[in-house]
């Protein structure tokens, strides 16, 4: 089923807020091969927001998470993102295109910290397979 | 200037582990039955992990340098196999302009490239 075109344009709930731990990025960093050393937490490790956010509005739209493939994604930072940072983020749902029978859903969303202040701005295109494609 | 090429393997442990560290539970990533029944070749690695490996060659070669963006697109799959690993290879070519560097970056696997114009740009 197509996904709901009067999706472009809404926001959906921020996230819980998600304590930056330097256990948790070095977990990240290990996973990637490397080792960390304390410091900024690597360029991607905002993807943990933003997959925290997609999850919620896949969910709240019923979209199955194994249809999903990623097509694209893009991060632009205010600054690096540190252990004892407190960060939320807000997912709005920026294009949606049907092509091949597949769902080309754009999302933006913004990580935000306790202060409100704009850490990092991530866009991602979603590729919801369809179910005949 | 042309950056010296890092390369990585990637297993099927690393993108359980992979999976668990970044809270993307897609069994896409796990799963050849379900993996295959989207018409993916094939258990794939996370478009995210192989985009981490490519911010890990950047910041092997720019260490400690500030990341102002970085994007690409995710154009072909990089599949990993059951036994053995997928090697991702992460060249680089730098330029700079008003204090910024920009990385343009050629990711490839098995000879093939897996990311659409990976760019970082750095305060180096």
């Amino acid at each position: 089923m197509p996904v709901d075109q009067s999706l472009v344009g809404r926001s959906f709930p921020p996230t819980r807020p998600y304590v930056v731990v330097e256990e948790k990025v070095r977990e990240f960093v290990a996973a990637t091969g490397g080792e960390y050393a304390g410091g900024a937490a690597p360029a991607t490790f905002p993807i943990v927001l933003a997959f925290d956010a997609m999850n919620a509005f896949l969910e709240a739209e019923s979209i199955d998470l194994f249809r999903i493939v990623h097509g694209e994604q893009k991060f632009a930072y205010e600054r690096p993102v540190v252990p004892g940072d407190v960060l939320t983020a807000t997912l709005t749902v920026a294009s949606l295109r049907q092509i091949a029978g597949n769902d080309i859903i754009g999302t933006v969303s913004e990580v935000t910290d306790e202060a409100g202040a704009l850490v990092c701005t991530t866009s991602a295109t979603l590729v919801h397979r369809g179910v005949e494609a | 200037m042309t950056l010296e090429t890092r390369t990585y393997a990637v297993t099927r442990a690393d993108l359980v582990t992979y999976a668990a560290a970044s809270g993307d539970p897609n069994p896409i990533h796990q799963d050849e039955e379900v993996a295959r029944s989207v018409g993916l070749p094939g258990v794939i690695a996370h478009g995210m992990l192989t985009m981490a490996l490519a911010a890990r060659a950047v910041e092997s070669w720019f260490p400690g340098a500030e990341v102002v963006s970085f994007g690409c697109k995710f154009t072909n799959p990089v599949v990993v196999p059951a036994d053995g690993a997928a090697e991702i290879e992460v060249a680089g070519e730098a330029s700079e302009e008003d204090g910024l560097t920009t990385v343009k970056l050629t990711v490839t696997c098995a000879g093939q490239k897996v990311l659409g114009m990976p760019k970082a740009v750095v305060r180096a």
